[in-house]
């Protein structure tokens, strides 16, 4: 039995405008990002030049540049992903090609969904009680790089697991057919086979934490001064940025700190891309 | 002198029997096909034979296979050299999204061969006797995965033949290709015969004439009659048998 509602638009005229809908809905998408990047950069490049991007701060940011910052950022990053990567990759490689349903992988993957939606100032705060004070890192690099850590490793790990889930089991069979061993078959088909979107996850992970000011700001310390040892106390640029913005110091260079952090973030993203696309092409043959 | 011997084999998945009593000879260096309706088993049972089932956690079976003389479910099998062994080509074909050169190198490198000489050598051997050199000697660092079906699968048969394996098991290998492409792989089927020993499921009546010396008749898990090809086809004694080859169900 069907309901005869009247006819108000015509099927013809419903299409129309749901495509309205929906391409607007993508349009205002970009625009937003468009709008933004295009706001910071248009604030901030004005003050980027190579020598705010390679001197000092003077007077705790008033004047003088940011290099010790973007070293703060890349050495929190760079550690964050050192240590969450295999973390992420090996419990996603786990619960698929080992685990099987259990209990166990849904406590797994209901804990990796919880760490995901923990505000990223109680991660702050975790890392001030674990690593600095319990574990005596102190404030620095180190510290900071490990909140980092555990921040992106549930974005690593959600990502990886779907995507090596995603690898038909036509692969595995092939693999075991010719003889090979469970882990010579995911050393060798799945992993190559699911290296674009676990570095998709990577990415996606390290540019969340390259973006953090809250979860940094109890764990790195605010050192003006480039870091040598992860043992160095350190300032990430959203760190600095916050503390430009919010101490009144100087709103000119935090907008110039943050047209470097947006540049250094998209940089990433767009290389990553590329290489990804390239890698899929050639694996894929198209 | 027979390749493989089954006695007795009983296959179950959880509660459910899937394969009953089956006893089977598979002479060395022919051709023999499994025919039957979907589901009655012919599949389970090639991959019984290769250990794949092992891969399916509610697996069970009892009674033997010997592959020459060997007990294959005898606790001290290894099931990695199985598998060398008994290769296998899928329904559907499956390269690996890698290189033409590294499909076929695959077993190659799993199993321990370092020397890359050695491995083109063998690459270029196997994809000659797949009958697909011809057509990929110029593009051999291409992905597979560019193939049309009928070379992918191809393919996949060059990637179990570089293994240098006794039985080539066949999962219904031209049920996804085009008749062209099932010519060719018939033809290569008749190729291969002089090396090695296959078996294969066909839903396919006429193919199994066209490529098998012996045919085996599954029904519901039950292994109904095996005999010469062209006597099943011609003479079946049961009448199960003549059923289904008439095409009176299945």
């Amino acid at each position: 039995m069907s309901l005869n509602l009247p006819q108000i638009l015509s099927p013809k005229n419903s299409q129309r405008i749901m495509n309205a809908i929906f391409v607007c809905s993508g349009l205002i998408t970009v625009l937003i990002l468009i709008f933004i990047i295009g706001y910071i950069l248009i604030m901030g490049l004005p003050v980027v030049n190579l020598e705010f991007i390679f001197s000092n701060p003077i007077d705790s940011g008033r004047a003088g540049g940011i290099f010790p910052m973007i070293i703060s950022s890349i050495y929190v990053t760079l550690i964050a992903g050192i240590v969450s990567t295999p973390l992420g990759v090996g419990a996603a490689v786990y619960l698929v090609e080992y685990a099987g349903e259990s209990k166990i992988t849904k406590i797994i993957r209901f804990g990796a969904e919880t760490l995901a939606s923990i505000p990223s100032i109680v991660y702050g705060l975790f890392g001030l009680a674990f690593f600095v004070v319990s574990m005596g890192l102190g404030w620095s690099i180190l510290s900071g790089g490990l909140v980092l850590a555990i921040m992106a490793l549930p974005t690593i790990f959600q990502v990886s697991e779907v995507t090596i889930s995603s690898i038909p089991s036509s692969y595995r069979e092939g693999s075991y057919g010719l003889g090979a061993t469970k882990w010579q078959t995911i050393y060798r088909v799945v992993l190559p086979a699911a290296i674009p979107g676990i570095v998709t996850g990577i990415i996606l992970g390290m540019t969340r934490a390259i973006s953090e000011a809250a979860a940094v700001m109890f764990a790195v310390g605010s050192a003006l001064s480039v870091p040598i040892s992860m043992f160095d106390p350190g300032r990430p640029l959203p760190l600095h940025l916050y503390v430009l913005a919010t101490e009144g110091i100087s709103l000119e260079n935090a907008y110039g700190t943050a047209a470097v952090l947006v540049i250094l973030v998209l940089a990433v993203t767009i290389i990553a891309n590329f290489l990804i696309d390239k890698y899929q092409r050639q694996i894929m043959g198209r | 002198m027979n390749r493989i011997e089954v006695n007795n084999l009983n296959v179950y998945f959880g509660d459910s029997q899937v394969l009953k009593d089956i006893n089977i000879n598979i002479p060395k260096n022919t051709v023999t096909a499994l025919i039957g309706p979907s589901g009655c088993g012919k599949s389970t049972f090639i991959r019984t034979v290769n250990r794949m089932n092992d891969l399916i956690p509610t697996f069970s079976h009892d009674g033997n296979v010997y592959l020459d003389g060997v007990d294959i479910y005898n606790p001290k099998m290894d099931v990695v050299d199985l598998r060398k062994k008994i290769g296998m080509v899928f329904q559907k074909p499956n390269p690996f999204p890698k290189s033409i050169f590294e499909n076929v190198a695959y077993g190659l490198k799993v199993h321990g061969l370092n020397d890359d000489d050695a491995i083109a050598a063998r690459v270029e051997e196997s994809l000659k006797s797949a009958a697909l050199w011809e057509e990929v000697e110029d593009k051999l660092e291409d992905s597979a995965m560019g193939l049309s079906g009928g070379q992918q699968q191809r393919l996949c048969i060059a990637r179990t033949i570089a293994n240098n394996p006794e039985v080539i098991l066949m999962d219904e290998p031209c049920s996804a290709l085009d008749p062209i492409s099932t010519t060719k792989i018939e033809d290569l089927i008749h190729k291969l015969k002089n090396d090695y020993t296959i078996i294969i499921v066909t839903h396919n009546m006429q193919q199994a004439t066209r490529v098998s010396k012996y045919t085996s008749f599954f029904l519901l898990g039950e292994l109904i009659e095996s005999d010469l090809t062209d006597k099943l086809f011609i003479d079946p004694k049961d009448k199960r048998t003549e059923d289904y080859i008439t095409g009176r169900f299945g």
